[in-house]
């Protein structure tokens, strides 16, 4: 059987102020003081997946960095972390986006988790190496809740886009 | 711009390939986690951003306070008034304590006038409420509902009604946020009252505090009460830290002891701000010494 794009419907081209005012409010989602609170997914991180993905020319490694630095400041953590954490993210996004596009959101899903848990080893590798606390091994729960979040942000994100379907069964696609 | 792990054809190449730009972001923000962590460079960056990112943390922080205000939004008429009976009763009893030390505390400036020694410092106080917990896991932080505006400067000791809390480590114009003393970088002069060995306690996480580098044959058992002792020039001497919980002295040189803090550290909701009203004296200036020259420069001005 032909492959086919099957996880895109014909899309209309995306809004460049949608990106970055899904990326806002997801820095904005990030800032709300959740404190200890177990298996809380990183807005941001899915949000900037998502359009490394989807939009590989618009939202790369430097609105990573930029963004990484915000969440640092809002979070109080080490100046730096967040940022080298999301850089990764968004080079490993940018650099499976080829490939993720052709599967099923729930499969992309599968795709993401591994980058999300990278990146959450990371910013902890850099932790226990300034000598902080080892937080737990919750902390690694937030990923796989992040990743969970991936096919209803699909749809959310991907909806400013979305036309009527029109059915026409003489045309090829 | 190429995407990563996609090379573009030469016609289409723009800037550099991406690998190249993940190292060198990687490398910028590897250095800043140097230059914040070891060397504490970046505190005015970070104000800056924090100028910009305020009304949007402002905003997200809506819902946390909902939650903690609907709480006692929906107290009963009954338990509000048998809070209030219970306050009215430990008001008149910190009365009787309060009347007493401000007594005492004229005898005490009397005496130490009388021993030419120097007085106590004066001590200011701001009460505060803390608003929640800072997002990073990897330190123990709660964010105060007072800032620079209303006086609160970094450094200050945070007490509730039980002992101290943390330390304020940084301010922010409306909000502080205060590193509590079970964090792991965090270090509190303490003192033994009862036969005045000092050391210093570091947080050990978990909610527990050590106090570090006491001698395996120190006067030290379990139940002792510990206070600050002042030396810091920073906190205010004699106020309750922590109790004793464990000592071991078969490990090395040094034993191994591990101190409950006083105050309900992770949990507690009003605290008091309170730093010293004016800073320690001045070291005394240093005696003159000879102009140091060096031979090289010396043998520069001979020529």
């Amino acid at each position: 059987m032909q492959p086919t794009h099957r996880s895109s419907r014909i899309l209309l081209p995306v809004k460049r102020w949608f990106v970055y005012f899904s990326l806002l409010i997801a820095l904005g989602l990030d800032y709300i003081p959740t404190g200890r609170l177990i298996g809380i997914p990183d807005p941001v991180a899915l949000v900037l997946a998502f359009w490394c993905i989807r939009e590989p020319l618009h939202v790369g490694m430097g609105v990573a960095f930029l963004l990484g630095l915000l969440v640092d400041v809002g979070h109080g953590a080490a100046l730096g972390q967040h940022a080298l954490g999301y850089v990764v993210l968004a080079y490993l996004s940018e650099a499976v986006s080829r490939r993720v596009l052709w599967f099923q959101p729930f499969e992309q899903a599968l795709h993401i988790l591994p980058i999300f848990l990278i990146t959450q080893i990371l910013m902890t590798g850099i932790r226990l190496l300034a000598g902080a606390e080892f937080p737990g091994w919750w902390i690694f729960l937030g990923p796989f809740v992040s990743a969970a979040l991936w096919v209803p942000l699909h749809f959310v994100l991907l909806f400013p886009q979305f036309q009527p379907v029109e059915r026409d069964d003489n045309r090829p696609i | 711009m190429s995407v990563g792990g996609h090379q573009a054809p030469p016609i289409f190449r723009r800037g550099p390939a991406p690998l190249v730009r993940l190292f060198v972001y990687v490398a910028v923000a590897l250095a800043m986690l140097v230059m914040d962590l070891r060397f504490r460079y970046l505190e005015v960056f970070r104000q800056a951003m924090t100028v910009v990112t305020y009304p949007l943390q402002m905003a997200a922080s809506t819902p946390a306070d909902m939650v903690r205000n609907a709480s006692t939004y929906f107290a009963t008429l009954l338990q509000v008034q048998l809070e209030n009976r219970d306050l009215r009763r430990k008001q008149l009893e910190a009365a009787e304590h309060l009347l007493r030390s401000a007594h005492l505390e004229e005898e005490n400036a009397q005496l130490r006038g009388l021993l030419d020694m120097g007085q106590r410092l004066k001590v200011k106080s701001v009460a505060a409420e803390i608003l929640y917990n800072a997002r990073d896991p990897f330190s123990r932080k709660v964010i105060l509902d007072k800032g620079s505006q209303q006086g609160i400067e970094a450094g200050q000791a945070v007490l509730d009604a039980r002992g101290v809390v943390g330390q304020v480590t940084r301010v922010f114009p409306i909000q502080a946020e205060v590193t509590l003393l079970t964090d792991k970088n965090q270090a509190i002069p303490v003192m033994l009252p009862r036969n005045g060995l000092r050391g210093v306690a570091f947080g050990a996480g978990q909610g527990v505090l050590e106090l570090r580098f006491v001698e395996a044959n120190a006067d030290i058992k379990i139940g002792d009460a510990l206070v600050t002792s002042g030396l810091d020039g920073v906190f205010v001497p004699g106020l309750p830290v922590a109790t004793v919980t464990r000592v071991d002295r078969e490990v090395q040189a040094f034993a191994r002891i591990l101190c409950e803090p006083a105050a309900g550290v992770e949990r507690a909701g009003q605290v008091l701000v309170i730093g010293r009203e004016a800073p320690p004296p001045a070291l005394p200036p240093e005696p003159p010494s000879e102009p140091a020259k060096s031979p090289r420069r010396k043998a520069a001005a001979s020529e």
